[in-house]
């Protein structure tokens, strides 16, 4: 009963620590709203290098085909925390942009790799007489990979790109070593402050956790949708 | 109508078609037969560029079309292509299927487009279906969409590459049936199949092809009834068995 109550009231002190004292709460408010723009801004740049790099694999023009070969080769071989610090320190060292942005174009660049080889499996993996089908119609290759191979390899590549999305949305958690306050960065300053470990921590797991729960709900309902056409 | 001259085609090292002559008039039914294997696909194939000649001149409408400044996309639309395995496109209604060259190519408008398309579902018989998903239908009824969607860009010649071949037995009839009703509308038809009783009834000329030539040419009267190539005789005895 004793330690019950004695837990309580630690539980007590150190949640008003974390949270009330000095208004941390919004600390952790700020970083939840950081990792999301950050977040957001990485997935549609790497979507468009993704499939611009996936375009290059399956390309018969072998300058390009080298190309997208060595974006992938590079960005799967080296970490991604070095990947930002690179891209953040020396290659937009002096460039004047918000430094939210830098860091979301440092997670496209590294998104855009993986999404890539995602899209390309998916529009490998479309039967050659789809495209056969389009161009004996007369459409181009363009408007045969617009209309007809993109339309269901997404179909098919969804559920891959959604668990990417999920990856990228945690390794955001990296922005802290470009001096960025999301809310892995946040717990760490709470943590330094309070000298609270526990709380703060278990807190950020919560945080991750619930945002990427809500997500993988959202996607799952436009899933169902874009399964429409497979009813039989 | 369409002119092959000392048409070639090789894979790697495998020679495929080794030099075809054959010249198609406007309204014929050529009916294509032969053995697996003996180059019969490729050769429809080639005549709308899906395969590319190695060698040879083909002209279509007296203009030559395997030449690198044709603009192969025009080409096309003067020909509508029947695959094997329908090649529908899964992620769209019936009728979309059908209206998404003519719209696309700004050869109709979108009612244009869909008038005819609903025209054109009537006529092979699934004009109910306009709204339903490819899946949702038998093989024999993808066929007949197939055959509808090729028609809707209103071309001049018509291809079909086996296109019962992947039906079952009881659905063979009435694709051929919609076959049938085309040739008698006078479209001219390259047909490669295994359906003999196809060739002898609608085609205006049968090729027998074996080894990437055309080895004997005629009348579906004289090559079923009277095979002068002993390579024909001896494949009509086997599949007429």
């Amino acid at each position: 009963m004793i330690t019950t109550l004695s837990w309580f009231s630690g539980f007590q002190e150190s949640f008003e620590k974390t949270f009330i004292r000095e208004d941390r709460y919004k600390l952790f408010i700020d970083g939840i709203l950081l990792t999301l723009k950050v977040s957001l801004l990485a997935v549609i740049i790497g979507i468009i290098i993704g499939f611009i790099i996936a375009l290059c694999n399956l390309s018969k023009h072998k300058p390009l085909k080298i190309l997208g070969k060595i974006y992938t080769d590079v960005i799967r071989g080296t970490p991604s925390v070095t990947q930002l610090m690179i891209i953040y320190f020396v290659i937009f060292a002096s460039v004047d942009l918000e430094k939210w942005i830098i860091a979301s174009i440092a997670f496209g660049i590294n998104s855009g790799a993986y999404v890539s080889e995602i899209i390309r499996a998916g529009i490998m993996s479309i039967d050659k007489g789809q495209t056969e089908a389009g161009r004996s119609l007369g459409l181009n290759g363009r408007q045969t990979m617009t209309h007809i191979v993109i339309p269901q390899a997404l179909k098919n590549i969804f559920p891959a790109l959604c668990n990417e999305f999920i990856v990228l949305i945690k390794e955001t958690a990296i922005v802290g070593y470009v001096g960025l306050m999301d809310i892995q960065k946040a717990s760490d300053f709470v943590k330094s402050a309070t000298f609270e470990a526990a709380m703060p921590l278990l807190a950020t797991a919560v945080i991750y956790f619930v945002i990427i729960k809500i997500l993988t709900i959202c996607l799952g309902l436009l899933e169902k949708k874009l399964r429409k056409s497979d009813a039989r | 109508m369409i002119t092959v001259k000392n048409l070639k085609k090789t894979f790697g090292d495998l020679e495929v078609l080794s030099g075809i002559n054959e010249h198609i008039n406007k309204g014929e039914v050529v009916v294509v037969i032969g053995p697996s294997g003996s180059g019969k696909s490729t050769f429809l194939r080639c005549l709308n560029l899906l395969e590319t000649p190695t060698d040879g001149e083909i002209f279509i409408d007296g203009e030559k079309i395997n030449d690198p400044k044709v603009d192969v996309n025009r080409i096309r639309q003067k020909m509508g292509m029947v695959f094997q395995h329908f090649n529908l496109f899964p992620h769209l209604t019936i009728i979309k299927n059908v209206t998404l060259a003519p719209v696309l190519l700004k050869k109709m408008t979108k009612e244009q487009a869909h008038d005819k398309a609903i025209e054109l579902l009537g006529k092979v018989g699934l004009a109910d279906k306009a709204d339903a998903y490819p899946s949702q239908l038998s093989g024999g009824q993808k066929q007949r969409v197939a055959i509808a969607r090729a028609l809707a860009m209103e071309p001049e010649i018509m291809l079909f590459d086996e296109p019962t071949s992947a039906l079952d037995p009881e659905m063979v009839g009435e694709v051929l049936d919609v076959m049938k009703s085309l040739a008698k509308s006078g479209m001219t038809m390259v047909v490669v199949t295994h359906e003999m009783g196809f060739a002898k009834e609608v085609g205006t000329r049968v090729l027998f092809m074996d080894q990437g030539v055309v080895m004997e040419s005629g009348k579906p009267g004289e090559i079923f009834d009277d095979p002068k190539n002993e390579r024909t005789q001896k494949f009509l005895s086997s599949v007429l068995k």
